[in-house]
């Protein structure tokens, strides 16, 4: 089955306080965008194998949780180099790095970070995190619109700049 | 054995330094060691630092929400979870593992072979063979799987799909890649179809090869240095897995079987549903992590290992060709009269697993019953639930009560990692007395206390992480509680001596 060419790719624990922000925003995106170009994935956290999905893809958007964001930040990325030896979950831009060593020049690839405070066990989402949420959910749905190269354009133009670490 | 080392005669005045957190495992870990002024270790810990309250969160939900809810304590082993916790409610709901329909069975027996194979390749592929393949004490950079695929493209690349290929396997039984709802009280929610079994099948005999060259890799990487690799952080422990009424592997279902450090069968075929009256847990003040031990023997002597090495130990065969050479080999290079106890055996005992996977998938994807829409059977509703399999990193236990309307009251789980804790802290100890006491501390050195404890693949747990967290940082302090010397690993990889951030 050939690949959508959008690939929404959302990392977080559900049952973990604001570390559910990744998945909850594609909860919110699922039917409001067209499943015949965006496929939408959750896990955990990313690993080398999910290098694998980001094959023949047009564009990529990583959502997460993030402890330093006030909000929420969307950000070019580019591959860095994965010395992912203090977990084993990669950044973004460390699997982009992978990306890099095993097929050659990744996709255009961004990062979505929503502000969070909170990530224990049973938690419910914090009242911060769920206005970030909304407004992120917001940004997300304008840049969703249209056919994949005009969402690739509207991801290049709205992204800040470049991040190293990701 | 090391156990003088877990509490140090008298701290004050020693030196103290701290690998937080423990890094290639997954969650949140720290070492500590206590030196004197000759750098000698006269205590070494290591603690777990997040008070997980499992049992707390899974109190007061209904029963039925379990498989999905408990797949959420892990990001790593969320099959393992939902597996025993479906056995424990196929009991709520009055079936017993031999009333489940046979399709149902061998599918929840192919999402465990699916998820032991992902878990496996994930360990050793990314987690472990860095250190295996460049050394324990080479240069930092060098020690991730990038590095791997970058010298070794073949081997990682083997790794990063025999990981997906596990991933696969899940997805086609339960529907998703994490999140999944295959297993339901009292049987599976849906066959696998014709064209998701043909799927399976398409990379089956490429997964086979690799596994097998898995198996071979590790043989080869324990050989080269032999001494060595059989001494390091090698302990010598009673044994507890899940065996087969006929003494084979099992990791789906079985009775509990321990052997002490000589091999002599402690007991076997042993009931799950009466495991609290085989294993007590001791809490000691300084970690969250409990210590279990078998009753029988006490606190001092009945602590034991789970886990590959556990399982490929206690077996007497494994009833899948390929994989019972490679025990049968494994047994015969690693020539203790009785079991084989060095710990970097654990990544053998792993592959050796893998294999048997591999094997398993292959012969399940062509059993017909898989596609058999018998999938549920039903009984009379019980109060209490136990449910017992072998998780990757070894025996799972998961024991529910629940009332009248349905509600979980009681829940306890033993999780893998905890029942190899004193074994983890006393390869922990080895390595200090054997390979750092005396020396001047330095970041290789300290990766050797991570590499005695990667050995048992520890979930330490949490599947929580947001962008920013979980930098490395070192910390030497004199007997006035003064940070004397700070070595900082930041999340990006980069490492460096001086101020903490």
């Amino acid at each position: 089955m050939a690949a959508k060419p959008v690939l929404l790719l959302a990392c977080g624990n559900p049952s973990r306080g604001d570390d559910a922000l990744g998945p909850l925003l594609l909860d919110a995106l699922a039917e409001h965008v067209d499943p015949d170009l965006v496929e939408s994935v959750t896990d955990f956290q990313l690993q080398i194998e999910h290098s694998l999905d980001l094959q023949d893809r047009q564009l990529v958007i990583f959502i997460d949780a993030s402890v330093r964001e006030p909000s929420f930040e969307f950000t070019m990325l580019t591959p860095a180099p994965a010395l992912s030896h203090t977990t084993h979950a990669l950044s973004p831009a460390a699997l982009l790095g992978v990306y890099r060593s095993l097929h050659g020049l990744p996709p255009p690839a961004y990062l979505l970070s929503i502000g969070g405070h909170s990530f224990e066990l049973g938690e419910a989402l914090s009242p911060a995190a769920q206005a970030n949420l909304a407004q992120a959910t917001r940004f997300a749905l304008d840049l969703l619109q249209g056919s994949p190269t005009e969402m690739a354009a509207c991801a290049a133009k709205l992204a800040v700049t470049p991040s190293v670490n990701g | 054995m090391y156990e003088h080392l877990e509490t140090a005669a008298n701290p004050a005045g020693l030196k103290r330094v701290a690998v937080d957190p423990v890094s290639r495992v997954e969650g949140h870990g720290k070492v500590t060691l206590l030196l004197d002024d000759q750098n000698r270790v006269q205590q070494a810990r290591l603690h777990i630092v997040e008070f997980r309250g499992f049992e707390k969160f899974i109190q007061g939900r209904p029963y039925w929400e379990l498989p999905v809810l408990v797949q959420r304590l892990c990001g790593i082993c969320p099959v393992s979870h939902h597996l025993a916790a479906a056995k424990a409610i196929d009991q709520l709901v009055g079936v017993d593992p031999a009333d489940l329909p046979p399709a149902a069975d061998k599918l929840r027996r192919l999402l465990h072979f699916g998820q032991v194979l992902q878990s496996h390749a994930l360990h050793f592929f990314y987690l472990s063979s860095p250190d295996l393949l460049f050394g324990f004490d080479s240069e930092i950079g060098q020690r991730s799987v990038v590095a791997v695929l970058a010298d070794h493209p073949d081997i990682g690349l083997q790794g990063v799909k025999l990981r997906k290929y596990g991933q696969e396997v899940i997805r086609m039984v339960s529907g998703k890649r994490v999140h999944g709802t295959g297993a339901i009280p009292g049987g599976m929610n849906k066959p696998l179809s014709c064209e998701e079994r043909d799927y399976l099948l398409q990379d089956i005999g490429q997964i086979m090869d690799w596994a097998q060259a898995a198996v071979a890799l590790v043989k080869h990487l324990h050989g080269a240095n032999r001494p060595f690799n059989d001494q390091f952080a090698t302990i010598r422990s009673n044994y507890l897995s899940l065996v087969n009424a006929d003494g084979a592997l099992e990791l789906y279902h079985g009775g509990i079987r321990a052997k002490n450090a000589d091999g002599a069968t402690l007991f076997d075929h042993y009931d799950y549903c009466d495991y609290q009256d085989l294993i007590r847990e001791e809490v000691r003040s300084w970690t969250y992590m409990k210590f279990p031990y078998l009753s029988a023997l006490g606190k001092a002597e009945g602590w034991y290992r789970v886990g590959p090495l556990a399982r490929v130990n206690n077996c007497d065969f494994i009833d899948t060709p390929l994989a019972e050479a490679a025990r049968v080999e494994f047994k015969q290079h690693l020539a203790d009269p009785a079991l084989v106890h060095s710990t970097l055996a654990f990544h053998w005992a792993r592959m050796i697993e893998l294999l048997h996977c591999a094997e398993r998938i292959e012969q399940l994807l062509a059993d017909p019953d898989l596609l058999s829409s018998d999938l549920v059977a039903q009984g009379s509703k019980r109060y209490e639930g136990i449910g017992v399999i072998e998780a990757p990193r070894g025996t799972l236990f998961h024991h529910y009560q629940v009332d009248d309307n349905d509600i979980v009251t009681k829940a306890n789980l033993i999780v893998s990692t905890t029942s190899n804790n004193t074994g983890m802290n006393e390869s922990v100890r080895q390595v200090a007395a054997e390979y750092l006491s005396g020396r001047e501390l330095t970041e290789p050195l300290l990766n050797q206390l991570e590499v005695a404890i990667r050995a048992y693949d520890p979930c330490l747990s949490c599947a929580t992480h947001a962008v920013g967290k979980m930098p490395l940082q070192v910390e030497l302090v004199d007997a006035d509680g003064q940070v004397i010397d700070r070595l900082i690993r930041h999340s990006n990889g980069e490492f460096a001596r001086g101020d903490a951030v």
